[in-house]
């Protein structure tokens, strides 16, 4: 539909040129060789008028489409990024939520100037050159085959120069980014360097480094700017040899001045959108730039399983978790990049109805342990596995259809998440048709009974207190229902009151619904309602 | 300071590259005329060639288009390479005189920059800033003289349509910039909350996306952003109709002078004011003009960016010196020195409360000072004044020698800072090897002294497993390297500077108990004779350590 749009403005671009150079020659002609007065010349004129002011309002028309096809590329591309990175398991590594978001929202504003630039002069370079190189034809057919000859050659040059450049353009711009990145070292380090006395020192240094880029550079661009050398000169030269052909026949008597004119103004119209391409050059780079940008992102596998093993995301089914048992089995992980594996060696069994406690001191892998239960996360050594769901086989949770097994456990993060919305709203995050009763219920279960249920939050759950968002939380978890329960430090910061009921609420929820329940807590009162406290262990290994 | 006035300071700091910079403009003047000349030589050489006289009548004009065919490319490419060389050139001298500044006010001075997106975008900006120079007054100055002189060359044949060409000239090169970046503002006004909006959507969205994805909730939750999204690109879309303005206008400008140029010509041949074959010559010139002019719009485009980032580093680069070194400094008192601090206070900026109020301590030579207190208690803030980064507001510490006391303030910082040697709490490890990281500190120390000192620091082992050594490449901003490697890096620099003072500035922070200890105990142990400052907000860690003295800045708060 866009492109339909630019090729037909591509075209009536191109008509335009034509007829401003044919209504061109023919005014001077008429002026100079008849001697026609304005009166003879009125309709010419005016023609003249109404074609230079369409072409003003036919490129002001391109570059129009062209942005709103940019908007909706840049729409398309900002929501597949942000599934991909909704669907990011964490601690997968990659750039951070907020580096996500900012490539998301400004970083593909750069695709602008390549759609608005770059993408109609494209089109241009395409149908122009033909469209004149047609009409010359009708002209002149010295300037036409000159004219076609070396029209290809621009592209050819581009093409043949650029390639050869491009390697050791590249080279150049990674030594551009090691120069500014030696420059930010030597500016973020000043206060060590003052410390010893070397800042002074540091100026001749960067003096000398950034000398040596420009030599090493300019060397370069001796050769890059070859293509634009060689692209100047095949559309001036060409334009010359047409101009001085004409003349020649002028003289002989072979051509009228007419005619002779139409070809010297149309002629370089036919280099004018290449050249105008060769100039964008540069915005469409810093757009596709930005798209590669996304598609790196976008192209690395998500899934839990994918991301941490190396292994394919699973697809066995969910066994019968009534009756099962959920053991974790010697759960051991390695954190990156520290010489840790928190937790080490985790064992646990989870049953209907019971609540195990899970204590620590923190950084020993008690989080970590929760993203393995949830199949966010592979372990190193050991498994969670599914016991006795009716197929009496094991059933290891990274085997798992992650999206089912997530249907059968709530989980309460230690800062749960909340989105501009109403209370109810946030509520129902993972049961959207629980009834408001059941809202209304879930929230007095957590001691929230006087949060209005319509009260709307901002964003990220401006209005709340933290513990208030801990309950909500934990209200969301109960309102799931499901087999499983994992809640990660889910009283910490309530005053006691509350605390006592939010626990009470839990304990009711593993009795009468048959939850298992996992609780990672801090403190006695919390770890006191559990029928059973396993502690986690971290260990220290040789660095790798 | 104002943008323009921001961009005028930044453009004088190009002025000893003057020469350079009128070499790239020469020649592209020479360029932008060679393509001006091609168009207004064929012109007369057609229009003459059809009154058929004789070939040696037109060699002139003959010789002249195809002269001009072929420099034009030439003169391009050589404006082209002189244009880069003085962009290099501006680039070194932008950054030499911002790293000037920078070096005075570091770290006390730039203490908003310690997150390391501020720094780099400042960096950043002393960089793009040679963008006024390439990309916007080279073409402004080639078009403004290559422009001047053919309206004065039309001038002299027909003046009416020098007239229209001159203010259409004009009207491209001045108007239609202001005009664009204000409806380029505006539109960003726009777009800008729903762009906010998005942000702040999925910022949650991507943050909260473990939970969402295990309540099973996000497809409803992308839906959500899809709408916000959605609202976004709405907006983006409506102001695609304004931003096309600048395109319309010089289209319309140069249709205004080609027409008027025709018209002049015609009315100046029928009055008899000028001859025939000039008619094509006043009707064409203008095409080429403008066609020369229209890279002028893209390249005022960037004047408001450019703006931001001078006023952006003038902001910085004006504030005053965070110290005041002595007119006439006093000689260092003979050694082993001890400190004498007495009603010392210090603050950031003259209307800042106190950010340090230091209880009065002595500490005898070889002695130790611990000194403890919450976060924000002034525990950095007094390691800064112990090195001369900030001065003291009022009250003095002193440098105790054997043969004399002296305030810090009548010494040079740079002798102050080679008897106290300050272990910063995040010490920056720089982008090269582990030997130079630490050669740093004493240029002209052998392979063998940088290796006993990091033995000191107990990094030995580690850096033998290491198969480079130390030569091994620590990485950017010491990548590889763990929190407890740095600091023994700034503990071997230390030893290596052989400070007779050492500060630690919390050492063991971000550092986990077991290595803490560790590391607090060779710290300790490898500056054992040596007067040590140590600065931690976990004492309990170090509490077996016998302590010649202990400043408690918490007690002293309020």
């Amino acid at each position: 539909m866009a492109l339909a749009a630019a090729v037909a403005l591509g075209l009536v671009t191109a008509a335009l040129a034509v007829a401003q150079a044919w209504l061109l020659a023919v005014a001077i002609n008429s002026a100079f060789v008849e001697r026609a007065d304005f009166a003879a010349l009125q309709a010419t004129l005016a023609a003249l008028a109404v074609v230079l002011g369409a072409r003003a309002v036919v490129a002001w028309a391109q570059e129009s489409v062209a942005r709103r096809c940019s908007a909706a590329v840049k729409s398309n591309l900002r929501m597949r990024l942000l599934r991909h990175a909704a669907g990011r398991p964490p601690g997968s590594g990659g750039p951070s939520s907020g580096e996500i978001v900012v490539l998301a929202t400004r970083g593909l504003d750069a695709l602008d100037a390549y759609f608005a630039r770059y993408l109609p002069q494209f089109v241009l370079a395409g149908i122009v050159p033909v469209v004149v190189i047609g009409c010359l034809a009708t002209a002149d057919w010295l300037a036409t085959v000159t004219v076609a000859l070396t029209v290809p050659l621009i592209p050819m040059f581009m093409v043949l120069i650029g390639s050869a450049t491009e390697r050791r353009r590249r080279r150049r711009w990674e030594a551009l980014a090691r120069l500014s990145g030696h420059f930010l070292d030597v500016v973020a380090g000043l206060p060590t360097l003052r410390v010893f006395g070397r800042s002074g020192a540091q100026l001749a240094r960067l003096d000398r480094v950034t000398d040596d880029y420009r030599r090493e550079s300019m060397a370069t661009l001796r050769v890059a700017f070859l293509s634009a050398f060689a692209l100047e000169l095949a559309a001036t030269l060409s334009v010359a040899l047409v101009a001085v052909g004409i003349a020649l026949r002028l003289v002989d008597g072979l051509m009228d001045l007419r005619t002779g004119l139409f070809v010297l103004i149309l002629a370089p119209e036919a280099y004018l959108p290449l050249r105008a391409l060769g100039a964008s050059f540069h915005a469409s780079e810093e757009g596709l730039a930005a798209a590669g940008e996304v598609f790196k992102i976008i192209e690395v596998p998500t899934g839990a399983a994918g991301a941490a093993g190396g292994r394919p995301r699973g697809s066995a089914a969910v066994p019968d978790l009534r009756g099962a048992e959920i053991r974790v089995e010697a759960v051991t992980v390695r954190q990156p990049g520290r010489s840790l594996e928190a937790p080490f060696e985790a064992s646990l069994v989870l049953r209907p109805g019971e609540v195990v406690g899970v204590a620590g001191p923190s950084g020993v892998g008690k989080s970590t342990l929760v993203n393995v239960l949830l199949g966010l996360q592979v372990p190193d050594v050991g498994r969670v596995a599914v016991h006795g769901g009716g197929t009496g086989a094991a059933v290891d949770v990274a085997d798992m259809d992650m999206t089912a097994w997530h249907s059968h456990v709530a989980w309460v993060p230690q800062h749960p998440f909340c989105f501009a919305g109403t209370v109810a709203e946030n509520v129902r995050l993972a049961a959207p048709n629980a009834s408001d009763q059941a809202v209304r219920e879930t929230l007095a279960a957590v001691d929230l009974a006087d949060l209005d249920p319509a009260t709307p939050l901002a964003e990220g759950g401006a209005g709340l207190s933290s513990g208030q968002r801990r309950r909500l939380g934990v209200a969301r978890a109960l309102l799931k229902g499901g087999s499983v329960l994992i809640l990660d430090e889910p009283t910490a910061g309530l005053d006691a009151a509350a605390e006592a009921t939010v626990l009470a609420s839990i304990r009711a929820a593993a009795r009468e619904r048959g939850l298992a329940v996992l609780l990672v807590a801090h403190r006695p009162a919390a770890l006191a309602v559990a029928d059973k406290v396993v502690t986690i262990e971290s260990r220290r290994v040789a660095p790798a | 300071m104002s943008g323009p006035g921001a961009l005028w300071r930044i453009a004088r700091i190009g002025r000893p590259v003057t020469g350079r910079m009128l070499l790239a403009v020469a020649a592209g003047v020479a360029a932008t005329g060679a393509a001006i000349g091609l168009t207004a030589t064929s012109a007369w050489l057609i229009s003459r060639a059809s009154e058929r006289p004789g070939v040696l009548d037109l060699m002139l004009a003959v010789t002249g288009v195809r002269a001009f065919g072929v420099s034009r490319g030439a003169f391009r490419y050589a404006e082209r390479l002189a244009g880069h060389d003085a962009a290099f050139r501006i680039l070194a001298r932008l950054r030499s005189s911002a790293y000037i500044r920078l070096e005075r006010l570091a770290p006390a001075g730039l203490a908003e920059f310690r997150s390391g997106d501020l720094l780099s975008r400042l960096v950043d900006d002393v960089d793009g800033l040679a963008d006024l120079w390439l990309r916007v007054l080279l073409p402004y100055l080639i078009a403004g003289i290559a422009g001047a002189a053919t309206v004065g060359l039309i001038a002299l044949v027909v003046p009416a349509a020098a007239l229209v060409l001159a203010a259409t000239l004009i009207f491209v090169a001045f108007a239609v910039p202001v005009v664009t970046i204000r409806i380029a503002r505006r539109g960003e006004r726009r777009i800008s909350a729903e762009r906010g909006d998005l942000a702040a959507a999925s910022l949650e969205v991507l943050e909260g996306s473990p939970e969402i994805m295990v309540a099973g909730a996000t497809e409803a939750r992308l839906a959500a952003l899809a709408g916000i999204d959605r609202r976004l690109a709405a907006a983006e879309a409506r102001t695609s109709t304004g931003s096309g303005a600048g395109t319309l206008l010089s289209g319309l400008a140069t249709g205004v002078a080609v027409w008027f140029g025709l018209v002049a010509g015609i009315a100046a041949l029928r009055a008899g004011q000028i001859e025939g074959v000039m008619l094509a010559v006043v009707a064409l010139t203008p095409i080429a003009v403008h066609e020369a002019t229209a890279g002028l719009v893209p390249a005022a485009a960037h004047l408001p960016g450019l703006a931001a980032m001078a006023a952006r580093l003038l902001d910085v680069t004006s504030r005053p010196d965070t110290v005041v070194e002595p007119a006439r400094p006093e000689p260092l008192p003979a050694g082993p020195y001890g400190l004498r601090s007495r009603g010392l206070r210090a603050r950031y900026s003259p209307d800042a409360p106190d950010a340090l109020l230091m209880p009065d301590f002595d500490v005898a030579p070889g002695g130790r000072l611990l000194v403890t207190g919450p976060s924000g208690s002034g525990k950095s803030t007094f390691a800064a004044v112990a090195v001369r980064f900030l001065e003291p507001s009022t009250g003095a510490l002193e440098l105790v020698g054997s043969d004399a006391e002296t305030d810090i303030r009548r010494l040079a910082g740079d002798d102050v800072r080679r008897v106290i040697c300050l272990c910063g709490q995040d010490p920056h490890v720089f982008d090269t090897s582990i030997a130079e990281n630490v050669r740093m500190a004493r240029p002209d120390a052998t392979d063998d002294q940088v290796a006993a000192a990091l033995g000191r620091a107990q990094l030995a082992p580690w850096i033998n497993s290491l198969p480079d050594g130390l030569g091994t490449l620590v990485g950017e901003h010491g990548a590889r390297l763990s929190g407890g490697q740095r600091q023994r890096l700034s503990l071997a620099r230390a030893l290596l500077a052989d400070a007779p003072v050492v500060i630690f500035d919390e050492p063991t922070e971000h550092l986990d108990e077991a290595t803490a200890t560790a590391l607090l105990g060779d710290l300790l142990a490898a500056t054992a004779g040596r007067t040590v400052v140590m600065i931690t907000h976990r004492p309990e860690l170090i509490d077996s350590v016998e302590w010649a003295t202990r400043v408690d800045l918490g007690s002293r708060r309020g």
